[in-house]
């Protein structure tokens, strides 16, 4: 068995119908993995990027890049070597919980409260996919009642 | 100008050229079935079933080199086509395929005769489109030629609402293409070609592996020019059969599963691989660790994601099989065929140690007696389909193949019922040369209906059914891998073959001996109408050698020596 690698893949395509699905599809009809992804239109263009993170042995890494590139809609494929990668998580906990620790600790991962109601605090945090992991582990003890994660975006540096 | 839907469709299959157009009518296609109607610029041959348009128009594009055009209706008819498609994609078959769709306005309300078409063909289409505006269609339609024609051939579907087809719009089919994000890489890169060149040169038991992109891309002349002019000796895949004729000295006959015992030895001892246009499929290389474990390997392809895909290539170019090798004949004066005569004789030794043959039988007809036999009688003058089985492996065995598209058979998705419709395609794309289907009781009776499509368009193609009341290819698995247990293959009841080619307007002969045997093929040629020729051959006969499944390729199973 071949070692599992993860990788960040960006994909640029035409912005166009059902090509969120051709992208998809090829991954669940191949049998390859996605972690996450994330898809926006590139402004003033009639492209959109995707950010795909994935894993998989060197080989099927190759083969994803492949044959997302024979899709007709895509114009180019990145396999990130050196890159600059950010996700966001929102946070939902009990007004009741001790918002200044939770404060202070969202500070340390680029983040702050971006909304405060009768009931409920929500945070936002923007950091690598591994310190966001880390974010989720230390705030369990502040019973966080609902969390979403965006999938990652990345750059080449 | 401003035409509807239906007329653009009508007008960009005649601006593409097409002579012939393979479909079945329905609710959501009759506007563009009402334009056929008052058309005279191409024909349209009604098939009995959509699968079988398809295939027809799967056969028609082998043998002609063309793209195929099929026409469907939605629902029913679409997912009938289905199979057609997956099909045409696994083999890399140029196809447009076009298919009506319920009015925009249905669309997801569940409407009759509606089914999601283009989620459905997304996997099995090398693109697709809905059209969801007539202002599109010409240029749709356009994308649609150029991209099932180009790069790796495949079918390209385009599904069109009925409100679609009735929309007036500007039409101009003159319009340029601007397809930025396909560009297929034709040209292979010269530095990799002289590369490739060198480790040629220096090989000293290199072979050619010749698959079927070397037919998809017109490149077997070119192909033959470069093994005769290095004088290195060649294996053909199951799909490129015809690349070479049958009688070139060079040529070791098919490789893989099934293939011969030289064939398959000459991969084992081989220390350079030359690929073009093959895929390294399983059937062909058996367990990938042992595959041609101690040789280097040139890829040729024209898609990238099939160069290391399976087999690491230590030289790969991607590019058009012709493109490339025309370089290579260019760069292939220093290439000294004397050099291989040792290396030659070393495979011509595996030849005669165990040639491809089988055990003839005094009171019974063995299946590749037939092959051959049709080859003696036919030879050249044959286009050759297969349905998929047993009655296939032998035809790609045994039938002497002068030339490329002369050989048309399912062989990535293995499909059963291809062979008829298929071979009705070839008759329309070829009327010159005889159409045999060599079949099998199973497969035959898959796409039987066409005989009513054969007959009414006067398309004599020749079915010769290997009859030996099996699902043989299983029952081979079952006999040799399942201790004989014959779970659902045993088709001892049968139709009465003759009767059901008499029903439909053919002929029909039911063939005991071999003597019967010459005389109905004889007939069935001479009176050129559409023949059911039912030979009762061997039952328990065996495709022989084979590579079981999974296994090395120097690990063949052979046929057996018979005592003298």
């Amino acid at each position: 068995m071949e070692a599992s690698e993860r990788r960040v893949i960006s994909v640029i395509v035409v912005n166009e119908a059902s090509v969120l699905s051709r992208i998809t599809d090829l991954f669940s009809g191949r049998g390859y993995n996605i972690t996450s992804l994330t898809v926006a239109p590139i402004p003033d263009s009639r492209y959109s990027r995707l950010t795909i993170v994935t894993s998989g042995s060197i080989r099927v890494i190759e083969q994803i890049t492949k044959q997302l590139h024979k899709l007709i809609p895509v114009l180019r494929v990145y396999e990130h070597a050196d890159l600059v990668e950010k996700e966001m998580a929102l946070v939902k906990f009990p007004v009741t919980e001790n918002i200044t620790d939770i404060s202070t600790l969202c500070e340390a991962y680029n983040g702050k409260i971006v909304n405060v109601g009768e009931n409920v605090i929500i945070v936002m945090v923007a950091d690598e996919p591994k310190r966001v992991d880390n974010f989720l582990q230390v705030i369990k003890r502040y019973n966080p009642k609902e969390i979403v994660r965006s999938g990652a975006v990345a750059l080449e540096r | 100008m401003q035409i509807n839907g239906a007329q653009m469709v009508i007008e960009a299959l005649i601006a593409e050229g097409v002579d012939t157009v393979f479909g079945y009518p329905g609710g959501a296609i009759m506007n563009v079935y009402d334009e056929i109607y008052k058309q005279n610029d191409f024909k349209h041959i009604l098939t009995r079933h959509e699968q079988a348009s398809v295939h027809a128009a799967e056969g028609y594009s082998k043998a002609s080199g063309k793209v195929g055009v099929a026409m469907i209706t939605s629902g029913p008819g679409f997912t009938n086509a289905v199979t057609g498609l997956a099909d045409a994609y696994m083999d890399s078959i140029p196809l447009v395929v076009i298919s009506g769709q319920v009015p925009m306005s249905l669309i997801g309300t569940d409407a009759f005769q509606e089914i999601d078409a283009v989620g459905i063909s997304r996997s099995c289409t090398k693109h697709n489109y809905l059209v969801t505006d007539a202002k599109d269609l010409g240029r749709i339609l356009k994308e649609a030629f150029h991209i099932a024609s180009t790069g790796r051939p495949g079918p390209v579907h385009v599904d069109i609402p009925k409100d679609v087809t009735a929309q007036i719009a500007e039409f101009d089919y003159s319009l340029e293409l601007n397809l930025e994000t396909y560009k297929p890489h034709v040209k292979g890169n010269p530095r990799q070609i002289k590369k490739a060149m060198e480790a040629i040169s220096k090989a000293k038991r290199p072979l050619f592996y010749l698959g079927g992109g070397i037919i998809n891309a017109d490149a077997a002349y070119e192909v033959r020019d470069l093994v005769h002019k290095t004088g290195i000796p060649a294996v053909e895949t199951f799909m490129a059969r015809g690349t070479l004729s049958h009688d070139d000295d060079l040529l070791i006959s098919m490789l893989g599963m099934h293939g011969s015992y030289a064939a398959n030895m000459a991969m084992s001892e081989t220390d350079l691989v030359i690929g073009l246009g093959a895929r390294f499929d399983d059937r062909v290389t058996g367990k990938l660790s042992e595959f041609a474990k101690n040789a280097g390997v040139i890829h040729v392809d024209i898609d990238p994601a099939s160069i290391s895909k399976l087999v690491n290539a230590d030289y790969p170019i991607v590019g058009d099989v012709k493109n490339v090798v025309k370089e290579m004949l260019e760069l292939s004066s220093e290439i000294k065929s004397e050099k291989y005569s040792s290396w030659r004789d070393t495979i011509n030794q595996f030849d005669e140690l165990h040639p491809l043959a089988y055990h003839e039988d005094t009171d019974r007809i063995k299946p590749q007696w037939v092959i051959e036999r049709v080859g003696e009688l036919l030879g050249d003058s044959a286009n050759i389909s297969t349905d998929v089985g047993q009655h296939q492996m032998w035809s790609a065995q045994f039938y002497p193949f002068t030339r490329p598209r002369q050989w048309i058979s399912s062989g990535g998705l293995g499909t059963m019922g291809f062979g008829f419709p298929a071979a009705i395609g070839v008759k329309s794309a070829c009327p010159e040369k005889i159409s045999v289907n060599f079949t099998g009781d199973g497969s035959i009776l898959m796409n039987c209906q066409e005989l009513m499509t054969a007959v009414e368009q006067k398309l004599p193609v020749i079915n010769i059914i290997l009859n030996n009341n099996f699902l043989g290819m299983v029952r081979q698995w079952q006999t040799m891998f399942y201790d004989k247990r014959h779970s659902e293959t045993d088709l001892s009841v049968q139709p009465d073959f003759v009767k059901l080619s008499e029903a439909f307007g053919g002929i029909g002969y039911r063939v005991k001996t071999k003597d019967e045997f010459d005389a109905a093929l004889k007939d069935a040629v001479e009176k050129n109408i559409v023949a059911f020729i039912d030979v009762v051959v061997e039952r328990m006969e065996n495709v022989m050698p084979m590579v079981p499944s999974g296994g090395s390729l120097f690990n063949m199973m052979l046929l057996e020596k018979k005592e003298k």
